[in-house]
């Protein structure tokens, strides 16, 4: 018995094996995959093999994208895998979405033999070169003692630091080849070493100018969704009350519903957020990267203000706005450093005074001007008001995501998000194409909660195909078109700037969504009218094992307001 | 303004793209990238020289500190370092200038390394000015190849009290 043991213990693995083990190993329990010949061996490995779940996609594109659907809503890594030459190919728009927006994803790619790399061998691509500046890191295993340890290294640098994704190259030779399986318990790379602790001289000279801010505001991106910090954001900004923005990215991070949130701020950020941001006299912007789309012209954003800026990445620090407190670290962990180093009432004397009127200047902009989603009984579906009934109708508990463009925006707009992980959306490369994969990944994870695709009749095309999976895979995912019959943010752009020339945006009444749900094994629904609105949407949460199309006939002239034209300053707002 | 960045990386397959590809992507110059492996055969130095105004340099500096392959970045400007350049040149020579060309490599503390029926290949190393004036003074006797090997630099040691 005891022999028997030991010859297994010592039995070799081939690389195929070891790939499986070790993903087990590291606590993955869903691949994303796509078959095809040098990753055949994997496939066969797979083949009754009980320990993780391989869900077959259309795509690949759409299988990195659900990796990281999966990625944004537990926190944990998601992992695709694929074949060599056009399957590794077809994952560079995941990867750069990933990349963008700083998620941990693991995507494996088949590659030709070693002795093959080089010679223009069938379905070969240099998927490292390709992805190098699309990935955290990549590499390329060449021989089979190395899988295992590359696999933990792989994983460590997705997941720790700035998250992001990494990709593994696995030549077929290297599958097929046996070696003892041994997984390391860490990995240890000298020359990667994030720094998490905030420096405690930088947050002491943040604490001063904080406390005595009279008009403070929180910026807060995506890196405080990533790094989980959403208890000590919410904690900080209360103690201090202080009213909090968030980037598109960071929506979710405080609680949507809270008196002090503004909304999000930049180009279609609120009316408040962005009056909040010109007039503050300090700015706290906490895992935020000052991107284009947030500040406008760069010159005027925030140009009253002293800034502190807490990031984990030491590059997005005085990278486009210079900074007067720069912290890097975990925002996380900063924040709890933060949190004890607020003084006693006592000794912040006359704060509550300038903070109430701080706070009553805010109220005002809001009440004069907040986001209006009324529909008028007889005018034709606003696509705000769809968006403003599928928060009520699912009391604000679905997660959401979005393709690109108009619905997006409304999404970010008129859905209230109070918890972070429910809104996945393609902040930094803008992804038409990416809110039905991430809708599944995210449906894989959470099977018992409603997830929500908020689409446009453009975007969705992108990788429709991915409600073959849904339907295998009995996903009740549901993907709410607004369908307006256009590349609508692309024509509102040629209806502001470009003299109503509306060039090749016209996508016209094709194709029938319903019956395409239907095709593919779902159910499709449709609203032509406000009055069937609520009748589908009720219809379709009623569903739980197939995908739910509802195809909302939306008002093609709507556009999406406030409206900050791009390299104007953030006060420069297009009302409606 | 001119720096002279030197990054120590692990030894591994695709460093020098990476490396490279940081650069390209982002829009920074390069005037010269010298590599080779340091005294330990896992560890190779990059000696970059790149111009930009402050705030690049100091975004070029994070970025490369980012790179899991990278183990150490160190900009050199500013403090006291050695910078060394070589060069190999071919110059015309004929019976008439031999001697001149002579004189001018003795000058420059250079050498000779080849030489044919018409020409001579010299090699001088030095900061790149030295290299410069040299480059000059060949010149008028017609070139008619050179290969510079671009700066690799080192800080000095500091003088112990
Ligand atoms: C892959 C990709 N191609 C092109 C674009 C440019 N783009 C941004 S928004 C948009 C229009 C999106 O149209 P639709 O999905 O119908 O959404 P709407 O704006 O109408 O809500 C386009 C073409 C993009 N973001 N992504």
């Amino acid at each position: 018995m005891k022999q028997k043991k030991d010859d297994k213990k010592n039995k070799e693995l081939t690389g195929a094996e070891i790939f499986l083990e070790s993903l087990v190993k590291e606590g993955v329990d869903t691949v994303f995959g796509y078959p095809g010949g040098v990753v055949l061996p994997i496939y066969d490995a797979l083949y009754n093999y009980k320990k993780l779940r391989h869900i077959l996609v259309r795509h690949e594109q759409g299988g990195v994208h659900m990796a990281d659907g999966y990625a944004r809503a537990t926190g944990k890594p998601g992992v695709s895998l694929v074949t060599s030459g056009p399957g590794a190919t077809n994952t560079v728009t995941g990867l750069a979405t990933a990349y963008m927006d700083s998620i941990p994803i693991v995507v494996f790619t088949g590659q030709v033999p070693t002795g093959l790399i080089g010679n223009d061998a069938f379905q070969e691509a240099d998927i490292v070169g390709i992805t190098r500046p699309c990935t955290k890191h990549n590499y390329l295993v060449k021989d089979i003692k190395d899988l295992a340890r590359i696999i933990k290294e792989a994983f460590y640098i997705a997941t720790t630091g700035r998250p992001g994704p990494v990709l593994v190259d696995l030549p077929k030779d290297v599958l097929t080849a046996t070696h003892k399986f041994h997984y390391p318990a860490k990995a240890s790379i000298p020359s990667y070493q994030p720094t998490y602790k905030g420096h405690p001289g930088q947050i002491k000279r943040a604490m001063d100018l904080i406390v005595n801010a009279k008009r403070p505001v929180i910026y807060a991106g995506g890196g405080a969704v990533n790094s989980n910090a959403s208890k000590e954001l919410t904690a900080f900004a209360k103690k201090l009350k202080i009213p909090v923005t968030t980037t598109l990215m960071g929506l979710g991070a405080f609680p949507g519903t809270d008196p002090l949130f503004m909304g999000m701020l930049g180009m279609h950020g609120t009316y408040t957020a962005n009056m909040a941001i010109t007039n503050t006299d300090c700015l706290i912007a906490i895992g935020s990267r000052f991107d284009d789309r947030v500040t406008g012209q760069v010159e005027k954003f925030a140009s009253n203000a002293k800034i502190v800026h807490i990031d984990i990445d030491p590059t997005s620090i005085s990278k486009n706005v210079e900074v007067d407190v720069p912290i890097v670290g975990d925002v996380s962990e900063v924040l709890k450093d933060m949190i004890k180093a607020i003084p006693a009432k006592t000794k912040q004397k006359g704060r509550e005074k300038v903070i109430k009127e701080w706070l009553s200047e805010v109220t005002t902009w809001e009440r004069t001007h907040s986001l209006k989603c009324d529909q008028p009984k007889d005018a034709r579906i606003r696509p705000q008001y769809v968006v403003d009934r599928l928060y009520k109708l699912t009391k604000g508990e679905a997660i959401i995501s979005t393709e690109v463009g108009q619905n997006q925006m409304w999404a970010a707009q008129y859905y209230k998000f109070d918890k972070p992980r429910t809104f996945l959306t393609s902040g930094g490369l803008g992804t038409m194409g990416y809110g039905l994969p991430a809708a599944i990944g995210a449906q894989v994870a959470f099977p018992k909660k409603t997830v929500i695709d908020i689409a446009g009749d453009g975007s969705i095309q992108m990788n429709i195909q991915e409600l073959a999976t849904a339907v295998d895979e009995k996903l009740p995912v549901k993907i709410a078109i607004l369908n307006n019959r256009f590349l609508g943010m692309v024509r509102q752009w040629q209806e502001l700037f470009f003299d109503k020339r509306y060039s090749h945006t016209c996508l016209g009444k094709k194709p029938d969504f319903v019956k395409i749900a239907d095709a593919y094994g779902g159910v499709g629904l449709r609203a032509s009218k406000p009055a069937e609105v609520d009748k589908i949407i009720k219809e379709a949460l009623k569903i739980n094992d197939r995908p739910v199309i509802m195809d909302f006939v939306v008002d093609p002239k709507e556009g999406v307001y406030p409206m900050v034209p791009a390299g104007q300053p953030l006060n420069k707002m297009l009302l409606v | 303004m001119k720096h002279t960045i030197s990054v120590l990386v692990t030894n591994e397959f695709g460093v020098l793209s990476r490396i490279s590809g940081l650069f390209s992507g982002r829009g920074y110059n390069i005037e010269s990238l010298c590599v080779a492996e340091t005294a330990d055969p896992m560890i190779s130095r990059m000696t970059i020289v790149s111009v930009g105004e402050k705030r690049i340099i100091e975004q070029i500096l994070k970025q490369l500190n980012k790179l899991v392959n990278v183990v150490k970045v160190h900009d050199l400007t500013g403090e006291e370092y050695l910078k060394r350049e070589l060069a190999l040149i071919k110059v015309n020579a004929t019976v008439d200038n031999r001697t001149e060309i002579l004189s001018i490599v003795e000058i420059f503390r250079a050498k000779v390394v080849d030489v044919g029926i018409k020409s001579y290949t010299v090699e001088i190393t030095g900061d790149e000015g030295k290299i410069e004036a040299m480059i000059e003074l060949l010149r008028p006797f017609g070139i008619k190849e050179m290969a510079r090997t671009g700066r690799i630099a080192m800080g000095k040691t500091t003088k112990t009290k």
